[in-house]
């Protein structure tokens, strides 16, 4: 590796890092606009100028390669200086440039206090400006209902043209003009259509893209940070909440290389609204067929008196997509107490079981290992609607060269081509006895989706899918290709906890239909609003969650809980990786963590639960399924699961896949009480957005 | 330049004209079917070639063919002024060039006549829709300045008048004579070639000229190189061993690096064609200053090199300032006027014998000639001023001082 000097220190680095990478290495920050670790070098900002010793006058550290120094005409090492006069006024002039035509508008711009212009200026710019002409006015661009844009102050740094592009795949913004007139824009002002648009708010380096829903709602410095996990969807990304008081101001995301990088999905990013609409804040008790509000002892009462009454055969309990493990495990533990069968945390009619090993139902690749494949096949699954992260992984794999992608199930626009290769289960059969492949791929995935494995064969498809997989050889000692892609944060927790039907129980497609026939009479619902509630027949049902959603239409009682940004709680995301959320907020009213208000109620159901505290809860959920200790870690699996899975068959329906997610911004009780989620789902089914203001 | 958008009044669909569309589908085929986007310019160019400017229809119609992001293809549109994104005259859209030649030249004139007789402000159509301009930088015919281009066209050397009969041709459905506007062919002279004009260059003689002039050269180059090695065959015999010029000036014929402050040469090597050493001293100098001992004075090796001028016994009148001649300072000066030299005229009278006298006695032999004492003195002489009398004139001379 070639050596170079940095600010007077030898240092060695690998040829082809840029100066800018050598300069890290040697722990010298350099400014910087445009440039981004993740996007394509632009070199356009021209701010992280440096001296380099011989070259006659400052290059862009950016996209300047340490094999094109040349050293010294005595063979000295190539030596790059940051501090020196030379690199310091290249940085006050290419400062006081940006600034010339950059408003002086700081006091009311939502970025000021975390804006890289700001900063910069303060680092590296001088105190005036020596421009007395006018500054430069831009047109604001509407450009959707999250990014608010304020062209004036765009420095032209293009992240967000390469972000759009690159990263989430849609060539939507541009550069359009040239020199003092370039303006950012979509074509013909039209609204950013991809699911991953919020990650340029934080990509601008200055305050001309900013959260439209954030706008003018508070100041940087004013919020408390919790650092926190996503549960918008299975992947977990990595998230900060930033709170003011009790109120969830905003969500950004963290640095999660195994997860998310450093993006979010809209949904994550702008679910916050929701957090504050059709919020259950107290007890209700359905009485004369009409929703009154109670006090917790009420409504503790009512459910005693109907449980007390009710054979355990006759009564159910499902978990929803956003519950922790610690909830799901604190109901199971409940549900045991009583001596209830019929328990589950699955869509219904989902195969997946903690009984056919863990690495039947997760993730195995991992998010990561995406990066390692050289060929996937998607089946039943719409990764841009479902993960939309996971998918820009594919996405960025797919940009390397090298990939190719396979789609069985609805057809979609993914940002990548994919070879479409059929529509249903007797597609993958064809593929398995297609004897033409010639096996080139190496690594090879199978990423099955929800809309393949729930429906009533999902079994024999799940066992197919496997079979696919081990055909391709995707499961070796040193390569497991068979991924289940979850749609919910809560499913790999509960069936790691084993919250599925016990002996002789019935799962959730069970239960909705007993409830219907009236064989079964008392049902719970921890947050659980994705069945048919209308198919509920005249059960008794105990809905526990946060939103006004459709499970708390139909209760007959009514246990307000916290929403994710308001308890603590461990979840698994589809890879299997243990992650542990925060709280950043407190419940509204009487709202109450679900553990508490389960651990209260079982005392009313004679069946006490024996942990009195979260610890308490955390620990009896360690000493029963140790994996969980292992926080921000993927526990190891047996690959064999899959192969046993894949011998197990199953009579197959011809039916073609149906796509499991069909509206991205309003998969969830949250996000359907979210009015910007709304005005999302709006545009994107082509309706015209009512105007906010 | 300034902002450009789309023409706010758009036509609704954009179709190729049949041939235009196999000219398209060749073009497009140039380039490797990954690649095809490399055909947008030229594609929009044609575009425009067609509708006379870009409509939008015509920008989603070449994105879909070419399969790109239509925004893409409008950061091209918008990117390259050539691109018109509004409608122009459908006589005539006139570019004017504004830069610096056709400036000078008179654009702002032509420009004058746009905004009078087509639109007030650029890319405005006039009243019938026939004309519409613009102000374009280099054209890239800068000596036929001023100029402008209409379609593929250039018309140069304006004046208001031509300017105007261009607009007229065009008015009146013709297309006027491209080029330029006066009495010249492209960028030659105007009204005619003014050099390589005598008719001897074109009667045929011209040959025979040439090869009488050329053999006169090599006939001239053979006897100085039989010279030049005569010379340096008289070098190679033993010099007698005589010791160095007093003043140090290295010219025994050994290397000269040996003596004082003479640059690092061989005498031999540092002749050059004329047969003089770089100091001006000619060989037969050279053997007249070698015969004297070695304590001679300047005077007599002046004397035995050449003639001393005639002096006066004082200044006719008052002296010349014969500083204000370069190459004479205060010290030279007085020894001139030691030696009866007190006016321009009589250096300027000066011949050959007497130089070297004066520049041997002066200890500077060369310098004389080098620095033309004498034709500066006959400039001075007859009252006239060389570039550097005036600066001693103007007291920039410190040397030259009293």
């Amino acid at each position: 590796m070639p050596k170079i000097i940095v600010d007077g220190n030898e240092i060695e680095v690998p040829a082809d890092y840029t100066l800018m990478q050598a300069c890290e290495a040697a722990d010298v920050e350099i400014p910087r606009f445009c440039f981004h670790e993740r996007l394509s070098v632009a070199g356009n900002c021209r701010m992280c100028l440096v001296e380099l010793k011989g070259a006659p006058k400052p290059v862009a550290s950016c996209s300047w390669l340490v094999r094109d120094c040349r050293p010294g005409p005595n063979g000295e090492l190539p030596e790059v200086k940051t501090k020196s006069d030379v690199a310091k006024k290249a940085r006050r002039g290419v400062m006081e440039f940006l600034l010339i035509n950059h408003p002086l508008d700081c006091p009311i711009c939502d970025q000021g206090g975390e804006c890289d212009l700001q900063d910069q200026a303060m680092a590296f710019g001088v105190d005036g400006s020596r421009f007395h002409e006018n500054k430069r006015a831009v047109e604001d661009k509407y450009i959707g209902p999250l990014v608010k844009t304020i062209m004036t102050r765009c420095i032209h740094c293009t992240r967000c043209v390469r972000f759009t592009t690159e990263i989430a795949g849609v060539s939507e913004l541009g550069l359009i003009g040239r020199g003092e007139d370039a303006e950012i824009t979509t074509y013909l002002e039209a609204a950013l259509t991809s699911e991953m648009q919020g990650n340029v708010i934080d990509l601008c380096p200055v305050g001309a893209l900013t959260a439209r829903p954030y706008a003018f709602h508070a100041r940087p410095w004013e919020l408390v940070k919790t650092e926190s996990v996503d549960v918008m969807d299975g992947v977990g990304c990595a998230i900060r909440v930033d709170t003011r008081g009790r109120e969830v101001m905003r969500i950004l995301p963290r640095l999660n290389e195994a997860v998310n990088e450093e993006w979010i999905s809209d949904k994550t990013r702008f679910i916050w609204d929701g957090l504050r609409t059709q919020r259950l804040d107290r007890p209700y008790v359905k009485k004369d067929g009409r929703l009154t509000p109670a006090s917790w002892q009420e409504a503790f009462a009512a459910i005693a008196a109907k449980v007390k009454g009710t054979d355990a055969k006759k009564i159910g309990a499902i978990s929803g997509e956003l519950a922790s493990a610690e909830e799901i495990f604190a109901l199971k533990s409940l549900m045991a107490g009583l001596g209830v069968a019929n328990t589950d945390c699955r869509p219904a009619h989902s195969p997946l079981h903690p009984a056919s090993g863990r690495a039947s139902y997760l993730f195995n690749t991992s998010i990561a290992g995406i990066e390692d494949a050289d060929a996937i096949m998607l089946i039943g699954t719409n990764p841009r609607k479902e993960a939309p992260v996971l998918n820009a992984r594919i996405r960025k794999r797919f940009l390397r060269g090298g990939l190719e992608v396979g789609l069985v199930g609805a057809k979609a626009d993914l940002t990548y081509p994919v070879t479409y290769c059929g529509a249903g289960p007797d597609s993958i059969q064809a593929l398995i006895d297609d004897k033409s492949y010639d096996g080139k791929a190496e690594r090879p995935m199978v990423i099955v989706g929800e809309g393949a494995l729930n429906r009533p064969d999902g079994a024999a498809i799940l066992s197919l899918a496997a079979k696919f997989a081990v055909a391709r050889g995707a499961i070796r000692e040193d390569w497991n290709g068979f991924n289940v892609l979850h749609s919910a944060a809560a499913t790999v927790g509960g069936l790691d906890v084993g919250f599925v039907p016990g002996e002789g129980g019935l799962g959730t497609a069970g239960m909705v239909e007993a409830a219907g026939t009236g064989d079964l009479d008392v049902l719970f619902l921890m947050g659980a609003d994705e069945i048919d509630m209308q198919a509920l027949g005249n059960a008794f049902v105990v809905y526990m969650g946060s939103h006004g959603d459709a499970g708390a239409h139909r209760a007959d009682v009514i246990l307000p809980g916290a929403a994710y940004t308001e308890k603590s709680g461990l979840y698994v995301n589809t890879e299997g990786r243990v992650q542990l959320g925060l709280r950043a907020a407190f419940p509204p009213g009487e709202a109450r963590e679900d553990w508490a208000i389960l651990r209260a109620l079982s005392g009313e159901l004679g069946a006490k639960l024996p942990f009195d505290t979260l610890v308490a809860l955390r620990a009896a959920l360690v000493a029963a399924h140790p994996h969980f200790a292992l926080v921000d870690e993927i526990a190891e699996s047996d690959p064999k699961a899959v192969e046993a899975l894949a011998g197990a068959g199953g009579s197959l329906d011809s039916a073609p896949f149906e796509p499991w997610i069909d509206d991205f911004y309003l998969t969830n009780p949250i996000a359907r009480a979210s009015k910007v989620m709304a005005e999302c789902s709006a545009l994107a089914h082509g309706l015209q957005a009512e105007a906010a203001e | 330049m300034s902002v450009r958008r789309l023409y706010n009044d758009q036509p609704e669909s954009f179709a190729f004209t049949p041939e235009n569309e196999a000219w398209a589908e060749k073009r497009v085929a140039l380039y490797p079917e990954d690649r095809k986007q490399s055909a947008v310019i030229p594609l929009l160019m044609r575009a425009q070639e067609q509708d006379g400017w870009l409509t939008r229809a015509a920008i989603e119609a070449i994105a879909r063919r070419l399969e790109m992001p239509v925004i893409r293809v409008l950061e091209v549109a918008t990117f390259y002024t050539q691109f018109q994104l509004a409608p122009v005259g459908s006589k005539a859209h006139i570019q004017v060039c504004g830069t610096t030649p056709c400036m000078l030249r008179g654009s702002e004139d032509i420009l004058r006549v746009c905004r009078t007789r087509i639109a007030e402000r650029a890319h405005e159509l006039s009243a019938d829709g026939a004309f519409s301009w613009e102000e374009v930088e280099c054209l890239g015919a800068c000596v036929n300045a001023p100029m402008v281009q209409v379609g593929a066209d250039t018309y140069e050397d304006l004046t208001v008048e031509s300017f105007e009969a261009v607009l007229d041709a065009f008015d009146r459905g013709e297309t006027p004579t491209p080029g330029p506007q006066v009495d010249r062919q492209f960028a030659a002279p105007e009204g005619g070639a003014t050099t390589l004009t005598e008719p001897a260059l074109y009667d045929g003689s011209a040959p025979a000229r040439w090869e009488e002039t050329r053999a006169k050269k090599a006939a001239e180059a053979e006897k100085a190189k039989a010279s030049e090695e005569a010379k340096k065959a008289d070098k190679e015999k033993p010099a007698p061993p005589a010791p160095p010029a007093a003043e140090g000036k290295g010219s025994t014929g050994k290397t000269a690096a040996e003596g004082k402050g003479t640059a690092g040469k061989t005498a031999a090597e540092g002749k050059g064609p004329d047969g003089k050493t770089e100091d001006g001293k000619t060989a037969d100098m050279e053997a007249a200053l070698a015969k004297l001992p070695a304590d001679a004075s300047n005077e007599d090796k002046a004397n035995a090199v050449g003639t001393r001028p005639e002096g006066l016994d004082a200044p006719r009148g008052e002296a010349d300032d014969l500083k204000r001649i370069r190459g004479i300072g205060k010290v030279n000066e007085g020894k001139l006027n030691d030696l009866g030299i007190f006016h321009f005229d009589q250096i300027a009278a000066w011949d050959e014998a007497q130089i070297r006298w004066v520049g041997t006695y002066l200890a500077f032999p060369g310098r004389i000639e080098r620095e033309d004492w004498v034709g500066q003195a006959g400039t001075l002489a007859e009252g006239g001023a060389t570039e550097f009398s005036k600066r001693v004139d103007a007291g920039d001379v410190p040397s030259s001082q009293e």
